[in-house]
């Protein structure tokens, strides 16, 4: 049994013209202590499924359909003061801003403590001691003297390592991290994902890291799932997905990417963009970007299916297994 | 911290002399004291006398500074309406405006700071919307209307509490209460709801839309992601973080109220200070008048520095050079 299961999720959004469908059966799986990489264009749904998966969707989105699980138990339908008590205990969470994820009124340790207090029986000295001890574990010089500190006080890229600390505190099984680098400066992005990969091995946390930088993921994760337009249009091993992509839009993905090794005159790139979510056309939703198209991809929407390593959701899986 | 308050206690002096200088102008130019304390029949050697007893024969500046000097002390002059000192006087009626200004002000602060979160936190329940179209009304009606309806259901239909006047107060040393005893207490409170009605609406939905505001923030977003509780992240994170505009707000009506409790206190008769300033305004009391303008301009520097203050224990961000 792996540690989340996601099966068949929707979420909608009510509208005047209708609903809207934003994530449509989306499935995929993390086994304990495993990092799974969410990649896809803006827009693609990463960041909703994240919010979908611990409870905090904006109304008036909600789930319309599909299950959640955590250790085999739903929490998709669960109330919301025993969600609450699943999020940063079970299911902890990094976001993409430091500049503005932190409270500016209260000091990092209030914040740290606080935290743990709420999801364990610590006393006032055992919380600052641990907290602490987090600070000094994702690498704040002068922990101990620091704890007082408040958010001001810290640049963009120590705030960011407060998150990673603040998600990780209560110790849960499991972190979504939404773009964490993206607002970070490059010279502190390796950095940042080279400490959020070394402190969750060492507790085994699993990861869902977010993020629409295939080199992050290329380099960090176990397993990818490439989102398109509110579905997963692959998903597999990232080495197979990277080296041998089985969708169309992947491989056009794979092929934005610059690469050292080899000098390329000119990225290519998908043209066109991704359709928007009252717009979807029909079949494929990748189908008028797609150079492989044919009439089959116009007329019906292809599921996930097995295409060597992977499953990726083009007909031409079929056609290849066929 | 010292330095903070020496700085700013040095910025309120120009403001005060300032003031200072409109209430003298306003002592010295605006009507003539000499015609008016003289009546009708008096000779010219009588004027003249007159007119250097009270030194008005002096130069400008002069004058000026003898009139600071004798403000520093407490002596602002010599009421006309009523033949006694102006500094006394104010004395006299101070508590009764303080007492009634501070009871509208907390009045205002506990009732409009918990329906403002309770407002801004379930935006739409049928709560929410019903304090929101009472709260219309505290902020459209004006105050005297508000003051006479009060007094028309309470008073005078159901008879529960007094009109006007303050009951029976308690003397302490310079300072009279109606704190302690029962008829005090219960002339107190239409005036004081009266007062502090528009202060509460007010309050209320400052503290709404602050609230509104800072429940979308990101940093709200990661208390939820972390599963603290709904009270923590309400009445902890979220409402401190409104803070800052609200003591602003609530320190300049503070201010306000004291100042300009004038239509209250004559609504119900209240003897504050406000009443005694409309009765002066009607006879042209000017040395009642100027002490009143020096004294209101010192309530509002004293207050916006206990701001400045509370805004320093709220926001670490403006506890410059600290560490």
């Amino acid at each position: 049994m792996a540690l989340l299961e996601v099966e068949d999720l929707r979420v909608e959004f009510p509208t005047r013209r209708g609903l809207l469908r934003a994530l449509d059966g989306v499935s995929f799986q993390i086994e304990a202590g495993e990092i799974l990489g969410v990649v896809g264009e803006s827009g693609a749904g990463k960041s909703l499924t994240g919010a979908a998966i611990i409870g905090l969707l904006e109304p008036p989105g909600r789930i319309g359909a599909g299950q959640v699980r955590l250790n085999g138990e739903r929490i998709d339908n669960l109330s919301p003061e025993r969600m609450r008590r699943i999020r940063g205990k079970q299911i902890g969470a990094i976001f993409q801003d430091p500049l503005t994820t932190l409270n500016p009124l209260y000091s990092i340790g209030r914040q740290l403590t606080e935290t743990m207090q709420t999801h364990m029986k610590l006393s006032d000295r055992d919380a600052r001691e641990r907290a602490i001890k987090w600070l000094e574990d994702v690498g704040i010089p002068a922990a101990r003297e620091r704890i007082e500190a408040y958010p001001h006080e810290f640049s963009g890229g120590m705030r960011q390592r407060v998150v990673i600390a603040l998600a990780l505190c209560a110790e849960p099984r499991l972190v979504i991290a939404d773009e964490p680098t993206t607002a970070l400066d490059v010279s502190i992005q390796a950095q940042i994902i080279a400490l959020l990969k070394r402190i969750t091995r060492e507790h085994g946390t699993a990861v869902m890291l977010v993020t629409h930088d295939m080199g992050v993921i290329a380099e960090t994760a176990d397993h990818v799932a490439v989102m398109y337009a509110g579905r997963i249009a692959e998903i597999g091993p990232v080495r197979d997905v990277v080296r041998s992509p089985s969708h169309p839009y992947s491989e056009g993905l794979m092929g934005s990417i610059p690469s050292l090794v080899h000098r390329v005159d000119r990225l290519r790139q998908i043209d066109g963009a991704m359709p928007r979510l009252n717009a979807i056309p029909q079949g494929c939703a990748f189908n008028p970007r797609c150079p492989k198209v044919f009439d089959r991809c116009r007329q019906e929407r292809p599921g996930l299916l097995p295409a060597g390593a992977t499953r990726a959701a083009c007909w031409l899986a079929e056609a290849g297994n066929g | 911290m010292f330095a903070f308050i020496l700085s700013r206690l040095f910025q309120a002096v120009p403001v005060l002399l300032v003031v200072g200088a409109i209430a003298f102008t306003m002592f010295a130019y605006v009507g003539d004291p000499v015609t008016i304390m003289l009546g009708q029949d008096y000779t010219m050697a009588q004027r003249e006398m007159l007119v250097h007893q009270l030194g008005l024969d002096q130069p400008f500046f002069v004058q000026y500074l003898n009139y600071l000097w004798a403000a520093l002390h407490g002596n602002f002059g010599v009421s006309y309406r009523l033949a006694r000192p102006v500094g006394a006087l104010i004395l006299e009626r101070l508590p009764a405006t303080i007492e009634l200004s501070m009871t509208a002000a907390f009045l205002a602060v506990a009732v409009g700071v918990p329906l403002g979160v309770y407002t801004g936190i379930k935006r739409n329940s049928l709560g929410s919307r019903l304090i929101m179209i009472f709260s219309l009304i505290g902020v459209s009606l004006p105050t005297f209307l508000i003051g006479i309806l009060l007094i028309l259901f309470f008073a005078v239909l159901l008879g529960w509490l007094p009109s006007f006047g303050r009951g029976d107060v308690i003397r302490m040393a310079h300072w009279s209460t109606g704190f302690l005893t029962l008829s005090g207490l219960r002339s107190l409170i239409l005036p004081a709801i009266t007062l502090g009605l528009f202060q509460m609406t007010l309050i209320m939905r400052l503290v709404r839309a602050e609230m509104m505001e800072v429940l979308r923030s990101d940093y709200i977003k990661f208390a939820r992601a972390r599963g603290l509780t709904d009270r923590a992240i309400n009445f902890g994170h979220a409402l401190k973080n409104t803070l800052v505009p609200v003591i602003t707000i609530i320190g300049l009506n503070i201010g306000g109220l004291i100042a300009f409790s004038i239509v209250t206190e004559t609504v119900f008769q209240w003897p504050g200070m406000g009443l005694l300033l409309v009765q002066s305004i009607g006879v042209a009391d000017i040395p009642v008048m100027s002490a009143y303008l020096q004294l209101i301009a010192l309530l509002f520097v004293g207050i916006n520095l206990v701001v400045d203050l509370l805004y320093y224990a709220v926001d670490p961000r403006l506890r410059l050079g600290k560490r």
